[in-house]
């Protein structure tokens, strides 16, 4: 089993419309939305939802007024100032400890399972796909990024499909450390900016502290030639392997006001065989091997 | 008066916004950088940083000579930081929340605590702009509370602005939390449009009112000025895809001082805000 993960670092580099251009050239191939917090894969999938299952994370505390006798003792444990001098506990601030609840002296105090989300097995026209739906103001995505992932592989297994291809969340915390571990291969989004650079270069530390083989791709890349070339020679620096350059191209934002892909979208441009070559050397490169052994001699440095 | 700049889907010009009404109003303003996973407003801001300060959380510590190993400490953590295994307790510090519910429970006192790096905050000026931000450790998976340290830091007597992270989840409520107004940043396309309802709605959640920045305004559709006009969400400004000012962007200029004629409209956009702010009655809230 093979996963490319698709992220960037910084937000709105392309991740998604080149996840989705990168699905409808796919064969067999099983699509995963890590991001799971603003999730955007499926404006462009349109999937049919077959499975919809409840994702139950963390605990919340409240506190029964009847039962109450105010003596303060949660106030003084909770450290995330979450329980007022009234005895409200602050849905927000609660970080699910529990603290209160076991030292409360007179068992006041509840601790409910919260739904925090959902995630959904569907069905697209590039193939199945999983995703999710963290609950607003949620915590718990990498626990979600998480089971999405497992769930993709769960699902591919049992379809014979031999690839999944998963677009991830921007940043470098919690989704993304869950988006990371154990992939194939990280495909990194960058545009040609002062800080694309600055935030790739974050990525590919945290990807290498995972030991994942990555390949990078400059989306954009005419708005800035020479930050385009500086992306590349740090790539090459890092042992990142690179896939090519895609245009600035506005084709990519009407496609998406169709909820279609690239290829889907007008008639053929230079814009597709760029990313039709970007695609090519991705599942041509030694870390795509078809048993999907990790190739730890590509993994970032 | 806090200013949260936010927008659901990425790479919508949050920091951009943020940067340029900081430089447009100049004195008496600060700029908080939350975005602590990519922090990219001292790309564009440029401070003098004047010195850096490493930010702890606490994470437990076992004295195993007083410890009976009676698994108190491993019962009482929701977040299976702790394990007791035979005559040792193993401690995994990266899935510890700092609760201190181990420390508590301990009927030994034999459980101090220790700092786990969460990464570092610096202090900084660019002329009369204060500058702070932070910058999460790589490999550190928890943001919230370096946003939260930042946010500690903030001057009450500035206008403080803040450079939220992408998102729906914790980190960004930590950055929008307790704000005086949430200054959306948007693009009219599906995703813009998308996230930018999943944000409102965490908006809505804190009962702060909101305002609309739609980007890059004249490519994809109409439909995010329908959502702004349909939930009643003021448009502060609107700023027009031009190539130059993405030029000027990729290279770390800003559109005041590039375009001269965007200093008087970031000055705007500050006004409308804090007319908003000073009149919550008769204004728009995103708390209905």
């Amino acid at each position: 089993m093979r996963e490319i993960v698709i992220i960037s670092g910084k937000g709105g580099t392309g991740k998604t419309s080149l996840t989705a251009a990168f699905a409808s050239l796919a064969k067999n191939s099983v699509l995963c939305d890590a991001d799971v917090d603003a999730a955007d894969l499926h404006l462009l999938m349109q999937p049919e939802v077959r499975q919809r299952t409840d994702f139950m994370g963390g605990c919340k505390a409240i506190i029964n007024k009847d039962l109450c006798t105010n003596c303060g003792t949660c106030i003084d444990l909770c450290r995330f100032g979450a329980i007022s001098e009234q005895f409200q506990v602050d849905a927000i601030r609660c970080e699910g400890c529990g603290v209160c609840v076991d030292f409360c002296p007179v068992a006041a105090i509840d601790f409910p399972v919260q739904r925090c989300g959902e995630w959904y097995l569907s069905e697209t026209r590039f193939g199945p796909m999983v995703h999710a739906r963290l609950g607003i103001g949620e915590e718990n995505s990498g626990k979600l990024v998480s089971l999405v992932r497992k769930e993709a592989r769960q699902l591919a297994e049992k379809q014979g499909a031999d690839l999944i291809i998963t677009d991830g969340p921007p940043g470098i915390g919690c989704p993304v450390i869950a988006s990371i571990g154990g992939a194939t291969v990280l495909v990194i989004v960058v545009e040609p900016t002062v800080s694309g650079i600055h935030d790739m270069e974050r990525v590919v530390d945290l990807a290498a502290h995972f030991k994942v083989p990555g390949m990078v791709c400059v989306n954009k890349f005419d708005l800035n030639i020479k930050m385009t070339e500086a992306i590349e020679q740090l790539a090459l620096r890092r042992n990142v392997a690179v896939l090519g350059r895609v245009s600035f191209d506005p084709s990519f934002t009407r496609s998406m006001v169709e909820g279609k892909t690239l290829f889907e979208y007008g008639e053929p441009t230079a814009t597709w065989q760029q990313v039709r070559d970007i695609w090519t050397h991705i599942t041509s490169s030694p870390s795509m091997n078809t048993l999907g052994i990790v190739d730890l001699k590509s993994s970032i440095q | 008066m806090i200013i949260s700049v936010a927008s659901g889907k990425g790479g919508t010009g949050k920091t951009t916004i943020s940067v340029n009404m900081a430089l447009a109003l100049g004195a008496g303003v600060e700029l908080l950088d939350c975005d602590v996973e990519e922090p990219n407003a001292h790309l564009f801001l440029k401070p003098v940083i004047e010195r850096s300060e490493r930010v702890e959380v606490p994470v437990p510590l076992v004295d195993l000579k007083k410890c009976t190993f009676c698994r108190k400490c491993s019962d009482i953590c929701r977040f299976n930081a702790l394990a007791v295994v035979g005559k040792k307790v193993l401690v995994f510090q990266e899935l510890c929340h700092s609760c201190g519910g181990c420390m508590a429970v301990c009927p030994e006192g034999a459980i101090t605590e220790t700092g786990r790096e969460l990464g570092t905050v610096n202090f900084g000026a660019r002329g009369d702009i204060r500058f702070i931000n932070g910058q999460l450790r790589v490999g550190e998976a928890m943001s919230p509370p370096l946003i939260k340290r930042v946010r500690a830091e903030a001057d009450l007597q500035l206008i403080t602005i803040i450079d939220a992270p992408p998102g729906t989840s914790c980190p960004v409520i930590a950055a929008m939390n307790g704000a005086d107004f949430i200054l959306m940043v948007t693009e009219p396309t599906p995703f813009g449009l998308h996230d930018l309802k999943l944000a409102v709605e965490a908006v809505r959640l804190l009962g702060i009112p909101c305002g609309l920045v739609i980007n890059r305004a004249d490519i994809g559709d109409r439909k995010v000025f329908d959502y702004a006009e349909s939930e009643k969400l003021p448009v502060l400004l609107t700023i027009p895809f031009d190539r130059r000012i993405a030029v000027a962007y990729s290279q770390g200029k800003n559109i005041v001082d590039e375009f001269p004629e965007w200093r008087e409209r970031f000055g705007d956009l500050f006004r409308k805000i804090e007319a908003i702010i000073k009149d919550r009655g008769e204004a728009v809230s995103c708390a209905k």
